[in-house]
């Protein structure tokens, strides 16, 4: 089914970041081959020159590149998608910390209540 | 191809008083998937007709590929008109081969196989199938055809959910680089998403010309809030 999207933000950076997400989680490894604009359209449920306009932004961001005939492919370069994911980690990470301060938590007490996460996590793997 | 669709401070006036287009100007690139978009009795479904030739301007042009409409675009254009304009007693494969008489660019390989997704029998006669049924196989028909444009009055207004999905996938999936769709609608929310540019029309008078994404980027809101916004009763 077509991809959840904002309606409030422009298509084409939506399709970006989604993009991105699937490169940084893996289910696009580095040098693999990316569908087709038309597929890739067809999926998201978007026009086809948006998708293009999606793919020419990541390919001057260089995280994808194009090999005439054969395609687009994910970049290679597996040390600048680590980079993006710790980036993305911070910023969320970033966020998390200001929710919970404005909760009037201090850092130990955050602290605390992410062990405690931690341990019921591990919990219920083991069960 | 630039400017394929080129209209010229184009007017329609109905007997002495109605002015349903008044001095609207525009030009259209093929590649792109463009809304035509206005309240009830914004002059939509008039300008469609004279892009096809039904009805005659009162001033200003309409060209196609360089051509006003006659002979020449009626080859090239597939018009999906917003009413019922079949024989009722036809069945759908005699419909399907009439298609195939009159026009050249009409594959019906594709029609069958889209019908048979839409799970519409083929023996069945028009009559006896529903309005949303019927709007089916009248837009089956009219995107079975390899045109250069595609006029869609209203494509998607009487058919569910489930097949509004699966036309506008087949939209988006048929469509070539050097064809334009136009579509009318007042449905923005369900297919904003597949736009790449949008017309709105007040009173017979373009008041926006934009893309989606710099309607998006400038205003911070779809293309149905900003609608909403701009023809608020």
């Amino acid at each position: 089914m077509a991809w959840e999207l904002d309606n409030t933000r422009s298509i084409y950076l939506q399709i970006v970041e989604e993009i991105e997400r699937r490169i940084m989680t893996g289910r696009y490894p580095p040098g693999s081959r990316l569908a087709p604009v038309r597929e890739l359209a067809n999926e998201a449920g978007v026009n086809p020159n948006t998708v293009q306009k999606a793919f020419a932004e990541l390919e001057r961001s260089g995280l994808v590149f194009s090999v005439r005939t054969s395609g687009r492919f994910v970049t290679e370069d597996a040390e600048r998608i680590r980079e993006m994911r710790k980036e993305v980690a911070r910023k969320a990470s970033e966020q998390f910390i200001r929710q919970m301060q404005e909760l009037g938590f201090e850092k130990e007490e955050i602290l605390q209540i992410l062990e405690e996460i931690k341990e019921t996590k591990a919990g219920d793997t083991d069960a | 191809m630039r400017d394929l669709i080129v209209c010229q401070n184009l007017s329609k006036q109905y007997g002495k008083g109605i002015r349903a287009l008044d001095d609207v100007s525009f030009s259209l690139d093929s590649g792109r998937i463009v809304g035509l978009l206005g309240p009830n009795g914004s002059g939509k479904t008039t300008l469609l007709k004279l892009a096809n030739g039904l009805l005659q301007p009162t001033s200003g042009e309409i060209l196609i590929a360089g051509n006003a409409p006659g002979p020449e675009t009626k080859a090239v254009v597939s018009y999906l008109p917003d009413a019922e304009y079949l024989f009722p007693w036809m069945n759908i494969s005699a419909l399907l081969e009439m298609f195939e008489d009159f026009y050249k660019d009409f594959n019906q390989q594709k029609a069958v196989s889209m019908l048979a997704s839409l799970g519409l029998d083929p023996n069945a006669k028009l009559k006896t199938l529903s309005k949303g049924n019927k709007e089916k196989v009248q837009l089956i028909l009219a995107m079975s055809r390899e045109a250069q444009v595609y006029f869609l009055d209203e494509p998607i207004g009487g058919v569910d959910p489930a097949a509004r999905d699966y036309i506008l996938n087949t939209i988006i999936s048929n469509y070539s680089e050097d064809a334009l769709v136009m579509l009318s609608t007042h449905l923005i929310a369900d297919i904003e998403r597949v736009l790449d540019e949008v017309i709105f029309l007040q009173e017979g008078r373009v008041v926006l010309h934009d893309s989606v994404d710099n309607i998006r980027a400038q205003h911070g809101k779809s293309v149905d809030a900003l609608f909403r916004e701009v023809f608020r009763c």
